[in-house]
């Protein structure tokens, strides 16, 4: 068995959000992060590897600079991993990210019994499209949300978190699932594994290394094969302060329904 | 001469700092105010491989270099004084003179649980009699009839770790030697005590004015029975031992030093850019900007001198003076820029509601233990040849 885990490093928004004039993202400007969901779908990978000796593969499609998170994930315990970086690849939505990822998930190999696991979504883009869209293009069956994984032999049990419950399902590898991060608490890199970092397997997949899977052409993938075109990114207007209603609840809600009265909402 | 770190050691510190901040510094009022050992952040470290990072796998360690090490302490101390020490008295103190000094058989049967965190270690010099005077021992080792056991009287005070450390480096007399003038001399010797040893026993805990949590206790040998390979190093080359050990376990310190100037600094930006008085942010004055100006720059001096030091004693240069150096800078830096930090902080500084004053008390040990102030001093004139 063998778990593939897709990551992304995205901008940290805790910190300061940079934008450009032109309405885009500063990327260069904000420091950055593992997405949370990802990391979360990595130390699940992880804890099956804890209890099956199986092994961990990595991949993120971004440029170079990826590598120090990629490392990183290998410092965690992660067994090999995979930059898909290339200029044809830029400034793809998620339709194209997804062809890309699939034809390097392909060119890594997926066999009977292997996982491949992805973050529910990205904190940049919140789509949660690129997980689900790489099962397709894969044609294996996908569990998205996943609060809870239990691995027996080829049978993988999922509990998905929704919105006002729990579902669980029971699906056949090998298969996708996007992960939630409140399904663990990654655990910390070690200090043995950041000595092993540099010297795991580490592989770079280019244009030319992919350009033979059907799924890559010129006009499926980048900019030109995206029909996603962000039209525009702001910082929403900051809101004023609040007002705060002391007392106990009734005379509290008789105080709002005065207000609500007073602007005519009610 | 590169300034620049490693890939893996700038990994590691970022390491340091997300276990540090989430792990370490919630905790850390509480360790000082109910003086608590911090047990569960032992372990934890432990796992991540934090309790032997500079000694090599096949013993246990993780495998990194001595500045690793250092940073490590570094990162500990900014946000907690006792936690740094826990790690710095275990490795330089135990680990490291039983790698450097001990058989094949004493480094198979010890490193692999000390580097992993499995046991916790500790050194036993200091007596009630003999402080800065190390040569003054009173603790007694001597053979038994049939040559097979050492039996060790005596009694060690203000050892770090103790309460909890399941291994301790502990330096007796052996004899006494006559040179040839006829003058006496003690022969001294290290062995290597484990907890559970007949006659060994830990007594009173001390109370302290900083590094609260950390366990310092008195130890009590009383015909305490060690087997007799348990000798670490050369019969009568005891001091010699526990000096260099002492080289080493100064890095550690300074780097213990360098983490609690370097923390009460954040501490103080922070808090001088939210603090208003005469309608202006404090941080806005130049009294603040030139102090935290003033403290940066010692406490980055102190890094320079304490990281030189490290990358000495990894790459097996004489490292002592620059032990000696770093120690002495870095603590009198570390008690200066924490004291003036209290004072940016005005009354709250004073109270327990912040953590500079916690800092302050912290780093006062700095410049008495492992070596005083003074001691450093001597160390840096002998190497100078000034006598």
């Amino acid at each position: 068995m063998k778990l593939i885990v897709c990551v992304k490093q995205v901008p940290d928004t805790s910190g300061v959000v940079a934008v450009k004039e032109d309405g885009t993202m500063d990327r260069a400007a904000m420091d950055t992060i593992t997405n949370h969901d990802d990391l979360a779908a990595v130390e699940a990978a992880l804890q099956i590897k804890d209890a099956t000796g199986c092994k961990v593969v990595v991949i993120s499609m971004g440029p170079p600079p990826a590598e120090g998170m990629l490392r990183e994930l290998l410092a965690r315990g992660c067994d090999e991993a995979v930059l898909v970086s290339a200029r044809e690849f830029g400034g793809s939505d998620t339709y194209a990210t997804s062809q890309i990822l699939a034809a390097a998930i392909k060119k890594v190999g997926v066999e009977e019994d292997d996982i491949i696991l992805c973050g529910r979504q990205a904190i940049d883009g919140d789509t949660a499209q690129v997980g689900p869209q790489i099962a397709e293009k894969l044609h294996v069956p996908q569990v998205s949300y996943a609060a809870d994984i239990q691995v027996e032999g080829k049978t993988v049990t999922v509990k998905r978190l929704l919105e006002d419950g729990y579902m669980t399902l029971k699906v056949q590898t090998p298969c996708l699932i996007t992960c939630v991060k409140e399904l663990n608490q990654p655990r910390y890199m070690s200090v043995g594994g950041i000595m092993e970092a540099y010297s795991k397997p580490y592989a770079v997949y280019n244009f030319e290394t992919l350009k033979d899977d059907p799924l890559i052409d010129l006009d499926t993938i980048g900019l030109k094969g995206s029909p996603t075109n962000v039209y525009k990114s702001f910082s929403p207007p900051v809101k004023g302060a609040g007002m705060m209603l002391e007392g106990a609840g009734k005379e509290a809600c008789e105080k709002l329904v005065a207000l609500l009265d007073a602007k005519h909402l009610i | 001469m590169d300034f620049h770190l490693s890939k893996e050691q700038e990994m590691l510190r970022k390491m340091y700092r997300e276990f540090a901040q989430n792990e370490v510094k919630p905790l850390a009022e509480e360790v000082d105010e109910k003086e608590m050992f911090p047990e569960e952040t032992v372990k934890k470290m432990a796992k991540l491989g934090m309790m032997g990072i500079y000694f090599p796998k096949e013993y246990g360690g993780a495998g990194a270099d001595v500045l690793s090490y250092a940073m490590c302490v570094e990162e500990l101390a900014k946000v907690c004084g006792t936690t740094a020490v826990i790690v710095s008295s275990h490795t330089s103190l135990c680990c490291a003179p039983i790698f450097e000094n001990g058989t094949d058989e004493q480094k198979a049967k010890y490193l692999p649980k000390l580097c992993s965190g499995q046991w916790l270690g500790a050194f036993g010099l200091t007596e009630p009699g003999a402080g800065t005077d190390a040569q003054g021992q009173q603790t007694t080792a001597v053979l038994d009839a049939k040559g097979e056991n050492w039996i060790l009287n005596g009694s060690k005070i203000f050892i770090t770790n103790a309460g909890y450390a399941n291994v301790f480096i502990i330096i007796a007399i052996t004899g006494v030697t006559t040179d040839k003038r006829g003058r006496t001399k003690k022969e001294i010797s290290a062995f290597i005590v484990e907890r559970t040893d007949p006659g060994f026993s830990v007594g009173k805990h001390e109370k302290k004015m900083g590094i609260r949590g950390s366990s310092t206790c008195e130890l009590i040998m009383e015909d305490c029975v060690i087997p007799k390979d348990r000798l670490l190093g050369k019969q009568g080359k005891g001091f010699n031992l526990a000096m260099a050990t002492l080289d080493g376990g100064r890095i550690g310190i300074a780097s213990q030093a360098l983490g609690l100037g370097e923390g009460a600094i954040e501490e103080a930006i922070a808090y001088t850019k939210e603090r208003v008085q005469f309608g202006r942010r404090i941080s806005q004055f130049q009294n603040t900007q030139f102090q935290l100006a003033d403290m940066h720059t010692r406490m980055q001096a102190a890094q320079f001198l304490v990281y030189s030091a490290a990358m000495k004693k990894q790459n097996h240069e004489p490292y002592s003076m620059d032990a000696a150096m770093a120690k002495l800078f870095a603590a009198e830096a570390a008690s200066d820029v924490t004291r003036r930090a209290v004072q940016l902080f005005g009354g709250y500084g004073y109270t327990r509601e912040y953590p500079v004053e916690r800092m302050m008390r912290d780093a006062k040990i700095t410049e008495i233990y492992e070596g005083t102030s003074e001691v450093q001093r001597m160390v840096i004139s002998s190497n100078l040849g000034v006598k």
